[in-house]
């Protein structure tokens, strides 16, 4: 989905970055919060994907401002929301997304291809910024769970993996840095040869 | 400061966070997965200490001293980043699937994760705040020198600079370069001077 999540290439933060030492955790509900969440997937009351997609869920707001454990504690709340109060653990036992798939991948290390211009309304780790955009194929990391699916309980639909290469001027146009590209990780289903 | 005075200063402290929503919001998840069962608020107190304490930096900069100091071992950890980490006992959740990318003067490399803020938590601990801010994310891949010269490291015109933006599983940590002044250092030594900027891709390091 198109949302506040997907930032990359975003000209909203313009802010510097400063660097600091810092805590793990800047106060104690951070902290709490961050266990309490791992153990609702940890039980298998919600799957990675689904807990990713209810952070994109949230009011674009309630995302910002609440900051990045205040998604997470957002996210296991809308969760139990969904499922009307409900909390019912052993519904994903399996927590590694790695699969083994009989399919030999589509593409080949330095395959050129095409990202295609797929925008569904609901979770998808294919940024916006790479959309419609061609780009080399760096590595093969084989079969992992499709998040497209998995995040709507539409089964694990496992699918290759591929890292592939953006130029800079192939994202941002003639006014992108010099000598600069960008690699992702993308799903077999985003892709097609150029 | 007497016993009974620091006592006020903590219930003072903890009274500022009160009034945070937040942690009303996640005192009453508290309550409701405990009673569920899910957890217990001791094993709440063990997990948190963990990562205050056990998981962190501390475990790249082992697997970065070790590939300084072992060219065989840092053969294995490009090639397979996953199982060389593990030959030193590390590995678990965000570590599923680990890939070391090689800082050289030719190619800088820096990790982000645009659409959340994926981080590889065995090697590295919990990602700083910098790592979560929306400009983090959002700059970093349209403008990497800008960004990096913002954290005091400014690249060569010629030195490629590749951002990997982790959006599925695997998750990347950066191989820096080994200060030349550091000839002869062993591992532990050197695993002191590794900071978590440079293995995120911020930072050199300097020695």
């Amino acid at each position: 989905m198109d949302g506040i999540h997907d930032m990359g290439g975003s000209h909203d933060f313009p802010a510097s970055l400063t660097e600091r030492d810092e805590k793990v955790f800047h106060a104690e509900w951070e902290a709490r919060a961050f266990v309490l969440s791992n153990a609702f997937t940890g039980a298998g009351c919600a799957n990675v994907d689904q807990f990713r997609h209810a952070i994109e869920r949230l009011d674009p707001e309630v995302y910002i401002g609440d900051g990045y454990f205040g998604r997470w504690l957002g996210s296991v709340e809308l969760m139990i929301t969904d499922a009307n109060g409900q909390v019912a653990p052993g519904r994903y036992t399996e927590h590694r997304a790695a699969r083994e798939l009989v399919a030999p991948p589509l593409f080949a290390v330095d395959d050129i291809v095409k990202t295609k211009n797929y925008n569904p309304p609901g979770h998808t780790r294919l940024p916006g910024y790479v959309r419609n955009r061609t780009g080399r194929v760096e590595l093969l990391h084989g079969g992992w769970v499709y998040p497209d699916t998995h995040a709507h309980h539409e089964g694990e639909n496992p699918e290759h993996v591929y890292s592939v290469r953006f130029d800079g001027n192939e994202l941002w146009g003639a006014d992108a840095e010099p000598s600069a590209s960008v690699t992702v990780d993308l799903f077999e289903s985003y892709l097609e040869l150029a | 400061m007497t016993h009974e005075h620091e006592h006020e200063h903590e219930h003072e402290h903890e009274h500022e966070h009160e009034h945070d929503p937040r942690a009303i919001r996640t005192e009453a998840l508290e309550r409701l997965l405990v009673d569920q069962g899910l957890i217990t608020s001791a094993a709440i107190d063990t997990i948190i200490e963990r990562y205050e304490t056990d998981v962190g930096p501390l475990n790249g900069a082992r697997v970065v001293a070790k590939a300084w100091t072992d060219p065989e071992y840092r053969a294995r950890l490009l090639a397979d980043g996953t199982t060389a980490i593990a030959e030193l006992g590390i590995g678990g959740p965000q570590g599923e699937k680990m890939v070391v990318v090689e800082n050289t003067p030719a190619v800088h490399n820096v990790i982000v994760c645009t659409l959340c803020s994926c981080y590889p938590w065995p090697v590295l601990g919990l990602p700083p705040a910098w790592y979560k801010d929306p400009a983090y994310r959002s700059r970093v891949v349209r403008e990497p020198r800008k960004v990096l010269s913002e954290f005091g490291l400014t690249l060569d015109d010629n030195t490629e600079v590749r951002v990997w933006d982790s959006s599925a599983e695997i998750r990347y940590l950066v191989l820096p370069e080994r200060p030349a002044s550091t000839t002869g250092a062993d591992e532990r030594t050197l695993a002191e001077l590794v900071t978590r900027d440079a293995m995120i891709g911020v930072a050199r390091i300097d020695a």
